[in-house]
C-alpha cells in the first residue's frame, strides 16, 4: 500500500472501503460470506477467547462454511465473555455471550448453519455515533 | 431445518425474570407451540436489555419492534395478534427504546479489527486530521475544541482546548505531544480498552494535537503491564507510518509528526503529569510543583502537551462531527460522554459509555441491571482511590463533573465500583488507603507518613480497638494530608476516609462503640458461636478447628472458646446442620 498523498485521496480510499464492506453486509453473489468477530481484548482473552476463536476459525473450515472469522476490541459485555458477534449476509448482526467451544458449536450448527437463534443473545445497548443527527 | 420468519427476543437479565420473564418465555412457546407455528417462530431468552424499569422487555426480530412491561399472560396477544394477523399490541408497544449508552470514545471498540488500519478508514478514521491539516488553521482548530466544551478525562476536568492553547503559546522550536496511558485506579480497565480496541484513534488525535501546539514528537507514556495494548499500538504506528499518516509530509500538507512509546513499570503516582514526565526522562517517578506547567516547562524543559487516552479518542469525532453535534450531548458545564468501567457487586459488569448528565440511578439500575443477588444497593466509589463514596440519596444527582466534587467525590478516570449491604464502609476506606501506602512515592511528608498514619487508625478501627476520638483524629489528619502534599495523589488520597465517615458514621461508631463490623467483614470484630438447638455432637467443627478451641463430647452440645477463636470460618464451613453462626 503506497502513501495517502491527499484529504482528497483518503475519502477515495474510505469510499472503495466501503462499498466493498456494504457488498458484503447485501449478500452479494460475489461474498456471500459469513462475518465472525470475536471481542479480543486483554480481559477477553483471559476470558477464553483466544479459545473460542480458534475453534470457530477452525470448525468454520472444517465444515465447508464460507465465514470470515476477526479480532475486535472490546465490546464492553464484560459479564458475559468471551462474546462473539456473528453477521449472516442480509440479517442484522448478532451478538452472543458466554461463547465458550459449546456454545460456539451450538452457533454455527443452528444459527449460522439454520437461522435458528440459540440462548445468550446480548442485546446492543448502546447508540453509536452514526445514529445521533 | 426450517428457516423461522420471526424471533421473539425475551430478556433473561435478572430483573426481568424476577418478573417471570421465564414463564413469560415458556408461555409464548406453548402459545405457538398450540398454533402450530413452531416452524415460523422462535422465542430465544436473551441478556439483558439495559431496560430494567420497561420490563419484561420482547424484542420481534426482523421487525425491530419492542414490547414493554409483559406479563406471562400477555403471550397468548403476542402470539394471535402479532404473529398470526400481523398486528403490532398496541397497548404493550414500546417505541423509540431509549437505550442509555452513546459510544463517542469507544466508538469502533469491539466493532473494528484493531490491527488492521483499513477498518478504521473505513469508519471515517483519519478524516478529521486530514481536514485539520488541509482546511484549518491551528488557531482555528483549537477554538473549535475550546468551544465543544471537552473536558480533561483523565481525572481533573481541565477543559482540552485550552491547554493546548496555553502550550500553542509557547514559543519553542521543539515541543512534544504526550499521552497519558498510565492507568492505574484499581477496578478501572477504560483506556486499555481503547487502546486495544481502536489504537487508531488516539494516534490521529495526537497529529492533531501535534499540528495545533506546534509540536512533530508524540510519545506515549503506556505501563508495561499493558502488553496486548502495547503490541496493538506499535502495529497502528507502523501502518499509520506506511500509509502515511504519520511521518514527513503527512497527506501533503508539509505537516510533519511522529509517536513513539515510553514504557512505565505500573506505578499509580506516574499517572500524575510530572511525574509521568520525569519517568520519561528516566529519573525516579516523582512528581514536581506547578508551576512551571508542562504547558511551558515538560519533558526534557521543552514545552509539552499530556492529554489522557479517553480525551483524545474524543477528538477525531468532534472535528468531523463538529461542535453542535458533540454539545448537543451531555450537560452544559460538562459536554460529551464519560466511559465508566463498571464494577463490583452489579448484575452486569461491564465497560460503559455514557452522556454526562445520566444519573447513578440510571447508570447501575437499568444499564448496570440492578445489584447481585437482589442485595440491597449501599455505595458506589467513583474516582477510585482518589474519589469518595456517593450513596441512595445521590442515586437522582446527574453525573458531570461539578456534581461529583459537590457530592464529595470525584468523577476521576472512571472507575466505578458498586457496594452492597455486605460491604463494609470501614474496611471499603482502609483498602483504597492500602492502595495509596503503597503507591505513595515518598517524596513528601504529609503523603508518605499521613496516609500510613490512616491506614493505621484504620486498622485500630477495624480491629476492636478505636477509641471515640480517632474520628475526630482521622478526620484532621486526612484535611492535614490533603492541604499540604505535594501532588494530586496525596491531596486527594484521603478522600475515601472522609466521605466514608461523612456517608457511614454509624458503621464507624459501630466498629468503635459495639465493637461490631455491622457488614460482617471486619474478622476481628465477629464472634463465632455454636446454636445449641442446632448441634447434633458430630465433633465435625471441633476436628475442623485448627486451634483446639472448640470442646464438647460426642452427641453432646459443644462449645467455641471466644478467647482462643481466630476467627477462621473453618468450624462454620463443615457444620452441616447450621448450628455455627456469626455474629
Amino acid at each position: 500500500m503506497g502513501k495517502v498523498r491527499s484529504l482528497n485521496d483518503l475519502k477515495n480510499m474510505r469510499e472503495k472501503l466501503k462499498s466493498k464492506a456494504s457488498l458484503r453486509k447485501k449478500g452479494g453473489q460475489t461474498e456471500k460470506v459469513v462475518q465472525v468477530k470475536v471481542a479480543m481484548a486483554t480481559c477477553c482473552i483471559a476470558s477464553g477467547s483466544r479459545e473460542t476463536m480458534n475453534y470457530l476459525t477452525d470448525e468454520l473450515e472444517k465444515r465447508n462454511i464460507d465465514a470470515e472469522v476477526t479480532q475486535t476490541g472490546c465490546m464492553g459485555y464484560c459479564y458475559a465473555e468471551p462474546t462473539v458477534e456473528v453477521t449472516i449476509p442480509g440479517k442484522d448482526a448478532v451478538i452472543f455471550g458466554y461463547v465458550d467451544e459449546k456454545k460456539a458449536d451450538e452457533i454455527i450448527e443452528k444459527y449460522i448453519k439454520g437461522g435458528e437463534l440459540v440462548e445468550g443473545i446480548i442485546p446492543v445497548n448502546y447508540k453509536n455515533i452514526e445514529e445521533i443527527n | 431445518m426450517s428457516e423461522y420468519k420471526l424471533h421473539l427476543l425475551v430478556c433473561g437479565g435478572t430483573s426481568c425474570r424476577n418478573l417471570q420473564s421465564d414463564t413469560l418465555a415458556e408461555n409464548l412457546k406453548t402459545e405457538i407451540d398450540k398454533q402450530g407455528l413452531t416452524d415460523v417462530a422462535q422465542v430465544v431468552k436473551t441478556g439483558c436489555f439495559g431496560l430494567c424499569d420497561k420490563g419484561t422487555v420482547v424484542k420481534v426480530i426482523p421487525e425491530n419492534i419492542f414490547y414493554a412491561h409483559v406479563k406471562p399472560e400477555d403471550a397468548k396477544d403476542i402470539v394471535e395478534e402479532h404473529i398470526i394477523k400481523g398486528r403490532k399490541v398496541e397497548r404493550l408497544l414500546y417505541t423509540d427504546p431509549d437505550k442509555k449508552q452513546i459510544r463517542i470514545a469507544l466508538r469502533n471498540c469491539g466493532i473494528i479489527d484493531p490491527e488492521n488500519i483499513n477498518e478504521y478508514i473505513e469508519r471515517n478514521g483519519y478524516e478529521a486530521l486530514g481536514k485539520v491539516l488541509s482546511e484549518m488553521t491551528p488557531e482555528e482548530a483549537i477554538k473549535l475544541l475550546i468551544d465543544s466544551g471537552l473536558r480533561g478525562r483523565g481525572g481533573g476536568g481541565f477543559p482540552a482546548g485550552i491547554k493546548w492553547d496555553l502550550t500553542r503559546k509557547v514559543e519553542s522550536s521543539i515541543k512534544f505531544v504526550v499521552c497519558n496511558a498510565d492507568e492505574g485506579d484499581p477496578g478501572a480497565f477504560m483506556d486499555r480498552s481503547i487502546l486495544e480496541g481502536d489504537p487508531h484513534s488516539v494516534l490521529e488525535a495526537m497529529a492533531i494535537n501535534g499540528y495545533c501546539t506546534g509540536s512533530n514528537y508524540g510519545l506515549i507514556y503506556i505501563r508495561a503491564e499493558y502488553p496486548l495494548a502495547i503490541e496493538r499500538l506499535k502495529t497502528a504506528i507502523k501502518q499509520a507510518r506506511e500509509y502515511g499518516f504519520l511521518g514527513n509530509n503527512i497527506l501533503g500538507t508539509g505537516f510533519s509528526f511522529d509517536i513513539e512509546m515510553r514504557y512505565g513499570a505500573g506505578a499509580f503516582v506516574c499517572g500524575e503529569e510530572t511525574a509521568l514526565i520525569h519517568s520519561m526522562e528516566g529519573l525516579r517517578g516523582e512528581p514536581t510543583m506547578k508551576p512551571p506547567f508542562p504547558s511551558v516547562e515538560g519533558y526534557l524543559k521543552k514545552p509539552t502537551n499530556v492529554n489522557n487516552v479517553e480525551t483524545y479518542a474524543n477528538i477525531p469525532v468532534i472535528f468531523s462531527k463538529g461542535v453542535k453535534w458533540f454539545a448537543k450531548i451531555g450537560t452544559e458545564k460538562s459536554k460529551g460522554t464519560k466511559v465508566f468501567a463498571l464494577a463490583g457487586k452489579v448484575n452486569n459488569v461491564g465497560l460503559i459509555e455514557v452522556p454526562l448528565g445520566i444519573t447513578l440511578r440510571e447508570v447501575i439500575f437499568e444499564i448496570g441491571g440492578g445489584i447481585k443477588g437482589g442485595k440491597k444497593f449501599k455505595a458506589v466509589q467513583t474516582g477510585g482511590p482518589s474519589g469518595g463514596c456517593l450513596t441512595e440519596k445521590d442515586l437522582d444527582t446527574p453525573i458531570d463533573y461539578d456534581n461529583l466534587i459537590a457530592a464529595g467525590s470525584m468523577m476521576g478516570s472512571g472507575g466505578m465500583i458498586i457496594m452492597d449491604e455486605d460491604d463494609c464502609m470501614v474496611d471499603v476506606a482502609k483498602f483504597f488507603l492500602d492502595f495509596t501506602v503503597e503507591e505513595s512515592c515518598g517524596k513528601c511528608v504529609p503523603c508518605r507518613v499521613g496516609n500510613k498514619r490512616l491506614h493505621e487508625l484504620l486498622n485500630k478501627i477495624t480491629s476492636g480497638n478505636g477509641a471515640k476520638e480517632d474520628i475526630d483524629r482521622l478526620i484532621n489528619l486526612s484535611n492535614v494530608i490533603k492541604d499540604t502534599s505535594l501532588c494530586g495523589l496525596g491531596q486527594s488520597s484521603p478522600n475515601p476516609v472522609l466521605s466514608t465517615i461523612k456517608n457511614f458514621r454509624n458503621e464507624y461508631d459501630a466498629h468503635i462503640d459495639d465493637k461490631k463490623c455491622p457488614a460482617g467483614v471486619c474478622k476481628a470484630l465477629m464472634t463465632y458461636f455454636i446454636v445449641e438447638e442446632n448441634c447434633v455432637g458430630c465433633t465435625a467443627c471441633a476436628r475442623a478447628c485448627p486451634v483446639g478451641a472448640i470442646s464438647g463430647e460426642r452427641k453432646e452440645i459443644h462449645y467455641i472458646d471466644p478467647a482462643l477463636c481466630i476467627k477462621c470460618g473453618a468450624c462454620e464451613e463443615r457444620c452441616k446442620f447450621n448450628a455455627v453462626i456469626v455474629k
